[in-house]
């Protein structure tokens, strides 16, 4: 760092933001305005000025509709910008690069966009496929894989170039494409019922089938060692979990007849699973076609509770340090969240932050959290202790919401 | 008016309450949505737009949307919708409108 932006010292990589943060008080932003002047000299006196800015405790927020990326600052609770173009961003999500500066967008309609957070700008774009659901990174940051609906299979990109380095076609729809240690990535046939592992550490695909995972797994996670991936099923009344440490991994129904002797309710969403659902000693899933969050022991995979709930889960998501689990609801009941005690599995808080509450993400530690809520345009962000809201961002029908530190996770 | 206060809002009104277009329009784009794509053009459910309806008239389509098709995900809108207003969202698919 220059010895200017040394003399400036902590006030400087702020400073160097090419909008400043929204909801600064007026003392704050008139400190702001003069810092601004002395970073504009800043800027010209080094090369580049994004070069001070860290991205660590940055984030994206998907505007679904508008097809842009909102970028948000976690610790001032603020938007700094917007990433536009990105095409049609409905159930769109991302993951980061290793160095947290580039975010790997996956679009509904095939495309997948590399941005830069630093520079608000998109680096590379591909139409990859007609129609695809999710992505991921591999553990060493050199490939991104994507999910597809159609023409189905998963297609591998070098992270770099998003040029194409693998295709993997399967005969469908493929769901729940996750990383796990060794460059490899697992994902799940809703047709034929299948798992399969793709392992890319050497020149070509090695691929591992594993059969009889249960009819139309929808959505599956794995868990943050990488050790358990759990499939739910749309077509039978359990989930299946694998043991991805045996080889080969062997598929174990869990929570087999859940919904037994109870007729199931129509699903308007299906709910997702997530690389959250470690809380405690257990894990939280949503049920399908039920008002519960299903518990299970995480060594055992036995149930261990269930825990009625306001409405069908969508998302059941455990605070970082698991000790509750925040859950939001499928349409028409999509205004309200219920936090689960992990300890009591009880119900402790509900409230409403307003209608079409689609996601939620927790600062890494878990102090606050983000809630996208479409239809008021806004993202709104609370204690997670108080449960006292903090602030409210203007977002065009936001969705999904990623902070940088996943880049850092597993299965994510 | 929220989107929840209208559905039960829409659940109780009379028979000849005239569909309210907009919000009808904003729940195909936002709700069928989740599993058709929010243009429609398909995810988990298949392409609902006029080019690829083809197969369909207007009471095949308001059959569709209130009984769902059962063993898929299609779920059954009866309990949310009125028939008038899958009538509506039948119309609306096969006439290719967009938002
Ligand atoms: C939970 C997911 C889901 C939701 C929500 C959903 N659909 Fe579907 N829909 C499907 C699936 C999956 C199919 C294909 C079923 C099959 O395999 O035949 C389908 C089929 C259809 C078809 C038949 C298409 C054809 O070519 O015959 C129509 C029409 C349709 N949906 C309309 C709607 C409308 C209108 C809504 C909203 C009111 C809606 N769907 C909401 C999943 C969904």
């Amino acid at each position: 760092m220059s010895r200017i932006a040394r003399f400036l010292g902590g006030a400087a990589p702020v400073a160097l933001r090419a909008t400043p943060p929204r909801y600064f008080g007026p003392d704050e932003r008139a400190v702001r305005r003069g810092l601004g002047g002395l970073a504009f000299l800043l800027a010209s006196v080094l090369a580049s000025g994004v070069a001070a800015q860290a991205t660590g405790d940055l984030g994206l927020v998907v505007e679904r509709a508008s097809g842009a990326l909102l970028v948000v600052d976690q610790s001032e609770r603020a938007a700094l910008g917007r990433i536009e173009g990105l095409g049609d961003l409905s159930h769109a999500s991302l993951v980061y690069s290793p160095d947290e500066r580039f975010a790997y967008v996956f679009g509904r309609d095939g495309g997948l966009t590399k941005v830069d957070i630093l520079e608000r700008r998109i680096v590379a774009r591909v139409m990859q496929a007609g129609n695809s659901i999710g992505g991921a990174i591999s553990d060493d940051g050199r490939y991104v894989a994507v999910s597809n609906y159609e023409p189905g299979g998963v297609r591998v990109f070098d992270a770099d170039t998003l040029a194409p380095v693998a295709d993997i076609p399967t005969g469908g729809k493929t769901i729940g494409l996750v990383d796990i240690p060794g460059t490899r990535f697992v994902f799940s046939l809703w047709d034929q019922g299948e798992t399969w592992i793709a392992d890319l550490s050497g020149k070509a695909p090695q691929i591992t089938k594993i059969t009889g995972m249960g009819e139309n797994p929808y959505d599956a996670l794995v868990t943050g060692d990488g050790r358990t991936y759990i499939a739910g099923l749309f077509g039978a009344d359990h989930l299946t979990a694998l043991d991805l440490w045996q080889d080969p991994p062997q598929p174990k129904p869990i929570l087999p007849g859940y919904a037994e002797g109870r007729a199931g309710l129509p699903v308007y969403k299906m709910p997702h699973l997530e690389g959250w659902a470690l809380a405690g000693t257990d894990f939280a899933l949503p049920a399908m076609g039920q008002h519960e969050v299903l518990w299970v022991d995480a060594r055992s995979l036995e149930e261990s509770g269930r825990t009625a709930v306001y409405g069908q889960p969508v998302f059941a998501m455990a605070r970082p340090d698991g000790r509750q689990v925040w859950v939001n609801f499928a349409h028409p009941l999509n205004d309200t969240i219920q936090v689960i005690d992990t300890l009591s599995k009880q119900v402790i808080h509900e409230f409403k932050p307003g209608p079409g509450v689609l996601h939620m993400e927790f600062t890494p530690r878990g102090h606050e959290v983000w809630l996208s809520v479409r239809d008021a345009g806004r993202v709104m962000v609370y204690d997670t202790e108080t449960f006292e809201k903090l602030r409210e961002i203007e977002a065009d029908s936001p969705s999904g919401i990623f902070f940088t530190a996943r880049a850092h996770k597993t299965g994510l | 008016m929220n989107r929840l206060a209208l559905l039960l809002a829409l659940l109780g009104a009379p028979a000849w309450a005239e569909p309210d277009a907009q919000a009808l329009a904003r729940l195909v784009h936002q709700d069928c949505g989740s599993c058709h794509g929010l243009s429609l053009k398909g995810g988990l459910g298949p392409d609902i737009r006029a080019v690829s309806l083809g197969h369909h008239d207007r009471e095949s389509l308001q059959a569709v949307i209130l009984d769902g098709i059962p063993g898929t995900p299609m779920p059954p809108w009866r309990p949310l919708l009125s028939a008038a207003e899958a009538a509506w969202i039948a119309d609306y698919l096969l006439k290719g409108e967009d938002e």
